[in-house]
C-alpha cells in the first residue's frame, strides 16, 4: 500500500520546486526572482516540516492512519531545505566564498538556518527501515531532533523579515499549535527516557 | 502619471535605466503594504494632488510649496542615480526633480539649524498599512538628514521618474532622494521639512537601532547584523538562473561628491 501512495505522493511534493523553476525562468518571479526563489524553498521546507509534526496529533483526532506519511513529508522538508540552502549559496551569493564565510561565522540568522539543516541531516540519513532496525531505540531518540529543527526553523523565518509581519506571524502560530498538540508526547517520550535512568 | 518638462541635469551621464515596470512595480512603501507588490496594488485610493509642502522650523522665511504648481514648472531636472536597498539589492532610476538645496536656499535657514527632519503623510483611509496591526511602525514615516547632507547637490527632491510624475507607490507627489545612503532614507509623500538644532528620530532607527541608523550611508565594509553590504543583487534580470550579483561601492559610487562630509568621522560607529 505505502509503496503505490509514494509512487504519487512523491513527484507530488517536487511539484512546488518545478513550477517555482518554471515560473523563474518565465519572468514571473517578479523583479527580485532570486530572493523570491530562495525564500519560497525555505517556506515550502518549513511547511513540510509542520505538516510532518502535524500527522501525529491530526491522527488522533480523525483516526484515519497518517503516521506512513512521516517519512515523506520529513524527507520533502530536508530536500526543500537543501535547495533553500543551494538557492541561497548558487543564485544569491553566486559562490561568493568570502560572503558565504562570514555569514555563517557572524550572523546568528544564518547560523540557526544552517544548524536546523544540520537537525535534519542524520534524520533524512536514517529514514528507512535499515536503520530503523539498526538503531532500535535510539532512532526515536535521534528522530526528536526535529523538535529542534523545527524551533530553530521558525525563528530563522521569523527572522528572514525586517518586522513582524502577517505570514510569519501565522507560521509561528501553527508552529506553536503543532507543538502544543504534542505536548503529551513530547512529556511522556521525555519521561520514558528519564525513567531508564539509574 | 502625467509628462513633465524636464532638462537634463547633472550626475546622469553613463548609467543604463532598470526597466521601468521593475522600478514602479518593486517598492518598500509599508504605508501601502509589507510585500513589494503591496504599493502598486494597494495605492489606487491615494490622492497625490493637491499637496501642499510645508518647510518650517528654524528658518527665516517659512515655505508652503504648492506641488502641483511644481509639477507644472521648467525647473525639474532629470538625475540617473543608482538606488541601493538596505536589503541587498540594487536598481538604476532616471528621476526627475529639484535639488533640495534650492528649496532650503529660499528658506533661509538660521544660523543654528544643523539638522533638517521629513515628515511623510498619514491617511490610513488611504494607505490601508497604516491600520495594519503588523509592522511596529508607528506613522508617520519619519526621516532626517544633517544640514550639510541635505545641502548637497546630489539630494534631490523627486516630483518624477521616466519624465513623468511620480506613480502613487514610488511616493507621490514628492519624495527624498539621497543616492548615496540605502533607500529606506528617500522618505516618500512628503508633507513637512523642518529645520532643527538636534537630530531627529528617524522611523527605522527607531524600529531596530542595532539595524538601521541615522546615517544610512551605503557601505561594504559595514555588513547589516543578518546580511553582507559587500555586494548586491541587480534588479533587471527577466529570468531566475539570469540574475547577476555586483559588488556594492563606497557611498554607492558617490564617493567623489559626498565623503568629505564624513571626514573624521567613524562609519562603523556612525552606520
Amino acid at each position: 500500500m505505502r509503496r503505490y501512495w509514494s509512487v504519487v505522493l512523491y513527484p507530488l511534493g517536487l511539484l512546488p520546486a518545478v513550477w517555482l523553476v518554471l515560473q523563474g525562468q518565465n519572468g514571473d518571479l517578479g523583479a527580485d526572482p532570486v530572493n523570491v526563489f530562495e525564500r519560497s524553498l525555505g517556506l515550502w521546507a518549513f511547511r513540510f516540516l509542520l505538516i510532518c509534526l502535524a500527522l501525529a496529533p491530526i491522527q488522533r483526532l480523525i483516526g484515519f492512519n497518517l503516521l506512513r506519511f512521516r517519512r515523506l513529508t520529513g524527507l520533502l522538508a530536508f530536500f526543500y531545505a537543501v535547495l533553500h540552502l543551494a538557492a541561497y549559496v548558487v543564485l544569491d551569493l553566486q559562490f561568493d566564498v568570502r560572503i558565504f564565510w562570514r555569514d555563517l561565522t557572524h550572523r546568528p540568522f544564518i547560523i540557526l538556518g544552517m544548524v536546523a539543516l544540520a537537525f535534519l541531516l542524520p534524520l533524512a540519513l536514517t529514514s528507512n527501515r535499515f536503520s530503523m532496525k539498526r538503531l532500535k531505540r535510539s532512532w526515536k531518540r535521534l528522530h526528536r531532533f526535529v523538535y529542534g529543527a523545527a524551533v530553530l526553523a521558525g525563528i530563522h523565518f521569523f527572522l528572514s523579515f525586517k518586522t513582524l509581519n502577517g505570514t510569519s506571524a501565522l507560521y509561528l502560530s501553527l508552529l506553536a499549535l503543532v507543538l502544543l498538540a504534542r505536548a503529551p508526547m513530547i512529556w511522556s517520550g521525555f519521561r520514558r527516557k528519564g525513567a531508564r535512568q539509574p | 502619471a502625467d509628462a513633465l518638462k524636464t532638462h537634463p541635469g547633472p550626475y546622469s551621464g553613463g548609467l543604463a535605466p532598470t526597466p521601468e515596470e521593475f522600478v514602479t512595480g518593486y517598492n518598500n512603501f509599508y504605508e501601502f503594504g509589507m510585500e513589494k507588490d503591496d504599493p502598486v496594488s494597494h495605492s489606487g485610493d491615494f490622492h497625490p494632488l493637491p499637496w501642499t509642502l510645508e518647510i518650517s522650523g528654524m528658518v527665516k522665511k517659512p515655505q508652503r510649496l504648492d506641488v502641483g504648481a511644481l509639477l507644472k514648472s521648467s525647473d525639474i531636472e532629470e538625475r540617473i542615480y543608482r538606488m541601493r536597498c538596505v536589503e541587498a539589492w540594487s536598481m538604476v532610476i532616471p528621476w526627475d526633480g529639484i535639488p533640495l538645496a534650492k528649496l532650503l536656499q529660499a528658506a533661509e535657514p538660521e544660523s543654528g539649524a544643523k539638522y533638517v527632519a521629513f515628515e511623510s503623510v498619514v491617511r490610513p483611509s488611504e494607505m490601508p498599512g497604516q491600520s495594519s496591526a503588523f509592522s511596529g511602525i508607528s506613522w508617520p514615516y519619519v526621516e532626517g538628514l544633517r544640514l550639510d547632507e541635505a545641502m548637497n547637490p546630489l539630494t534631490l527632491l523627486a516630483v518624477g521618474i521616466y519624465g513623468e510624475s511620480l506613480p502613487n507607490q514610488n511616493g507621490a507627489p514628492i519624495r527624498l532622494v539621497v543616492p548615496w545612503k540605502y533607500g529606506f532614507k528617500g522618505i516618500k509623500s512628503i508633507q513637512r521639512i523642518r529645520l532643527l538644532d538636534r537630530q531627529p528620530p528617524t522611523t527605522w532607527n527607531r524600529l531596530a537601532p542595532s539595524e538601521y541608523g541615522f546615517y544610512a550611508n551605503v557601505n561594504p565594509q559595514v555588513d547589516h547584523p543578518r546580511w553582507s553590504q559587500a555586494s548586491e543583487r541587480v534588479i533587471g534580470s527577466k529570468t531566475l538562473f539570469g540574475t547577476k550579483r555586483q559588488p556594492t561601492l563606497m557611498f554607492n559610487g558617490y564617493g567623489e561628491q559626498v565623503a568629505d562630509l564624513y571626514r573624521g568621522m567613524n562609519l562603523h560607529d556612525n552606520f
